[in-house]
């Protein structure tokens, strides 16, 4: 009797074992959703994240054969979370640079981007090219590189925690201009009815997009890259490119 | 779109995966870390003279038998108490200028909101300080003659005064570090100051230590000279008797 027990004990281990073992791994991949048209909240269900970058690493998950956990969080907390190995990557819209580069691996670049500047249209006259701006006031989101940019063309900046703030203290007159990247600002123009707004016609900077893994996380790193290949090579990331920017870049 | 094949420039592999602290960053930080720590004493004081002064006079309109005043105090204390200070903040910062049409300045925001929320709070110390002096007290005082408010502003108020001194100094520590709130509409404060530090430097430990250690020593002093002032005004009370 004990003896059968203890065999069937065994036999049902081993089935979890080999049941976790065949359970596909699932990554958790952080962002920050306030950032159409690369991460945002989907109006229709709230508590589901959507956008390029979610298609992006969906599609890669998939390519590669694991699933995705998308994390929320505050954008200036996702390479601290990498650091901390509380996410496996994070996938925010995220220019790479030569100081995150010292903290986080990036994969390949998987988005051309840049910055630009968006301003009450009742000032165009005023701010016809970013260089009107020194001496303005320009707010941001903390954390992005449109803050560096703007902290190296006036002295006063204001860092919110999200874009949409940043946009609000626009609105409210608090500041002259919002700085971050363009495909960003020109969804929001999009998405704006009343015509308040205006872009300057003149780009910042031009960066680049990656998914940022811990530093030395190797597997991980290689599998987003091969998985990015391969949408490359099917077709697929175009698809996934003329979804999110069909006016073309 | 081209995507340009990853730049070729890789930093060299750091496997240090240890533990490490840059005592270094700390130190390049401290000037800035110390500007947000003047800022946050700033509102910090601010906010709790104004609410003392609000407190006052909500904690006594409480008191009052007519409903004109007692209904819109018990409302204020309520509302304030029954909803997050993050919340108020948003609500002045954010929803306000919506309705009133014009911006707010974050500095006017900050210190509106905290002065606001610590009123409620230092209203009910006042009332629950007031309502401890013995009944006597005030008899004493209307049977020599004096008015209510004479009575009040000479005799309960004093002694009451001197009672919540405590409740007074938790207040001001409560609303110091409560102040980190305002860190959400971008007000740089030492909360902030170090987000925005973090933001760049990604030294998460090395600056939330220094912050932590920061507010502890300003709470700290806080609390010491608390202890003094009571020590202080306890001392004359007894002689005096």
């Amino acid at each position: 009797m004990s003896l059968s027990l203890r065999k069937f004990a065994a036999a049902a281990l081993a089935a979890a074992i080999s049941f976790g073992a065949a359970a596909e791994q699932t990554l958790k991949v952080g962002t920050e959703p306030t950032f159409p048209p690369f991460e945002y909240i989907d109006d229709q269900d709230k508590s589901n994240v959507i956008g390029f970058d979610i298609d992006i690493i969906n599609a890669i998950a998939k390519a590669e054969g694991f699933k995705v956990e998308i994390v929320k969080m505050p954008f200036d907390g996702l390479i601290p979370a990498l650091l901390t190995s509380q996410l496996d990557a994070a996938i925010a819209g995220m220019t790479i640079t030569e100081e995150r580069e010292k903290k986080v691996d990036f994969t390949a670049p998987y988005y051309d981007s840049g910055l630009s500047a968006v301003i009450l249209k009742e000032n165009a006259e005023k701010f016809k090219k970013l260089a009107d701006l020194k001496n303005s006031r320009i707010c941001g989101q903390i954390g992005n590189t449109g803050i560096d940019f703007a902290k190296k063309l006036s002295g006063n900046v204001a860092a919110f925690n999200t874009n949409p703030e940043a946009f609000l203290e626009l609105r409210a007159k608090g500041c002259d201009a919002v700085i971050t990247d363009k495909p960003v600002n020109e969804f929001f123009l999009r998405s704006q009815k009343e015509g308040l707004y205006a872009e300057i016609p003149e780009f910042a900077e031009v960066a680049q997009f990656g998914i940022a893994v811990k530093k030395g996380n190797d597997e991980v790193l290689k599998a987003l890259n091969e998985g990015f290949d391969k949408l490359r090579k099917s077709g697929e990331y175009d698809k996934i490119y003329s979804k999110w920017f069909h006016s073309g870049n | 779109m081209a995507l340009n094949k990853r730049r070729g420039r890789r930093p060299p592999e750091n496997n240090n995966n240890k533990m490490s602290f840059d005592i270094s960053l700390v130190l390049s930080s401290l000037p800035l870390l110390g500007m947000g720590a003047l800022v946050t004493i700033e509102i910090t004081a601010v906010a709790v003279s104004m609410g003392v002064m609000i407190g006052l006079f909500v904690g006594i309109a409480e008191l009052s038998r007519y409903g004109w005043l007692r209904v819109p105090a018990k409302v204020y204390v309520d509302f304030i108490r029954g909803t997050p200070l993050l919340v108020q903040i948003f609500i002045i910062y954010f929803a306000l200028p919506v309705v009133i049409g014009a911006r707010i300045d974050p500095f006017v925001a900050a210190v509106t909101a905290c002065s606001i929320n610590s009123g409620a709070y230092v209203a009910e110390i006042f009332r629950s300080g007031i309502q401890s002096i013995d009944r006597g007290q005030s008899e004493a005082g209307r049977s020599l003659g004096m008015t209510w408010s004479q009575t009040m502003v000479n005799i309960v108020i004093p002694q009451a005064f001197r009672r919540i001194i405590p409740q007074l100094g938790n207040e001001f520590i409560a609303m110091l570090k409560d102040s980190s709130l305002v860190s959400v509409i971008g007000f740089e404060e030492l909360t902030r100051k170090g987000q925005l530090i973090i933001a760049s430097t990604y030294g998460s430990l090395e600056i939330w230590t220094t912050v932590a250690i920061i507010y502890l020593i300003m709470t700290l002093s806080i609390s010491r000279f608390v202890a003094y002032l009571e020590k202080k005004f306890n001392g004359k009370g007894k002689k005096v008797q």
